[in-house]
């Protein structure tokens, strides 16, 4: 009986241990872990130039401009807090659209805009029919 | 922890996982049956993702069965030390391929998902690359019992590592809340969900199925390690019999 009161103490010590240990590198990632900056960061801890970095938030509505070589695009990335200019020049993914969310991946330019090289779509954990979604979005983007 | 003592006895339990089997193993491919049925027929697309939006029938159960199998690992892993259970090293012995499996399959049908969504195969976010590592860790763990074995150890050097893996499992979890991720938030709850009603509902049937699916499975696995290792014990005795003799 005694013996086995010893291990149940060790086994549960050693879990602590294991989940304090991995909580404090956790903690210690919690920066360098992200997958992007959002324009908020961007303001808050200046901009990284030079470095490709990826920005994420929300294409800001109404701000998609396509240029008149039919490639190039420009929008607005926008967190609620603040807001990035991007520019653009390739293929965007099907679900890049106006309000919706993106990763841009790129650099910054000294101006506080963004250069894009690579840009990926973000969706919410929200999943409904097109009927119900249909006063938010017009449902012709299925087909688009 | 009297229920627990009832079933470390390896021939009480085979007269219970006999007959339990194939019951687990049908149900769950009835109910995937209906789950898959429900999700490519009856429900409506979605909204912003179109008919892509199906392969979640798929790939939700199989993230929640390469973590729930992680979890049986943990457990069993922690009974296997401070009780001393034989069956429950086996039981996490038995886990281990069929949750690696699942691991494997939310990864490949994510891919699949993500390249039509995302635009992207693959990026190096939270929570694709923490559960990456959890399939490495199922990979791990089955050499390390296969190794432990091999040098005739007792089991306690994979349990402890049955025990550490267990701390990727919140991680994958929370990796969505944590840091921002490309992939996106948790749709299901407990008490809510984020999914409407008319596109979740054969995502229970699926979770339920594969569920039972896998439950099944270990079960027939436990069998198995069990026959064989009976086997080899009377093949030892016949081997010693013979050198008495002789």
């Amino acid at each position: 009986m005694k013996a086995k009161h010893q291990r149940l103490t060790l086994v549960l010590l050693a879990i602590g241990a294991v989940g304090g240990a991995s909580l404090l590198a956790l903690s210690a990632l919690k920066d360098q872990a992200a997958f992007f900056y959002a324009p908020g960061d961007v303001k808050k801890d200046g901009l990284p130039i030079g470095r490709a970095v990826r920005l994420g938030g929300m294409v800001a509505d109404h701000s998609i401009q396509r240029l008149a070589d039919g490639v190039s695009m420009r929008f607005v990335v926008t967190d609620g807090v603040a807001t990035v200019p991007v520019a653009y020049k390739g293929i965007a993914p099907d679900l890049f659209r106006e309000k919706s969310g993106v990763v841009a991946e790129g650099s910054f330019n000294p101006d506080g805009s963004f250069t894009a090289t690579n840009l990926l779509a973000k969706h919410d954990e929200k999943y409904m029919p097109p009927e119900i979604a249909g006063k938010m979005h017009e449902t012709k983007t299925l087909q688009q | 922890m009297p229920s627990l003592h009832i079933l470390a006895n390896p021939a009480r339990f085979l007269k219970l996982a006999r007959p339990l089997t194939p019951v687990l193993f049908w149900l769950g491919v009835g109910l995937i049956g209906i789950g898959v049925w429900g999700g490519l027929t009856q429900t409506p697309p979605d909204y912003l993702q179109g008919e892509t939006v199906r392969i979640l029938y798929i790939h939700v159960p199989t993230a929640w069965l390469g973590m729930g199998g992680w979890s049986g690992i943990a457990v069993s892993s922690l009974v296997f030390l401070v009780w001393r259970h034989p069956l429950a090293m086996i039981a996490a012995r038995a886990i281990a391929l069929p949750g690696a499996v699942f691991a494997g399959l939310c990864l490949a049908t994510g891919s699949i998902w993500g390249r039509p969504t995302w635009g992207t195969w693959w990026q190096w976010d939270g929570r694709l690359t923490s559960m990456l590592l959890l399939f490495f860790v199922y990979l791990g763990f089955m050499a390390l019992v296969r190794a432990d074995d091999d040098r005739g150890g007792d089991g306690r050097i994979p349990a402890l590592y049955g025990i550490a893996g267990s701390v990727l499992l919140p991680i994958i979890r929370y990796s969505v809340v944590w840091w921002n991720t490309l992939h996106q938030g948790q749709s299901i709850g407990l008490t809510k969900s984020t999914i409407d009603s008319s596109i979740l509902w054969p995502l229970w049937f699926t979770l339920g199925g594969f569920t039972f699916f896998f439950a099944g499975i270990v079960l027939m696995r436990m069998r198995t390690i069990l026959a064989r290792t009976k086997a080899e014990a009377r093949l030892r005795r016949m081997a010693n019999v013979v050198e008495v003799t002789a």
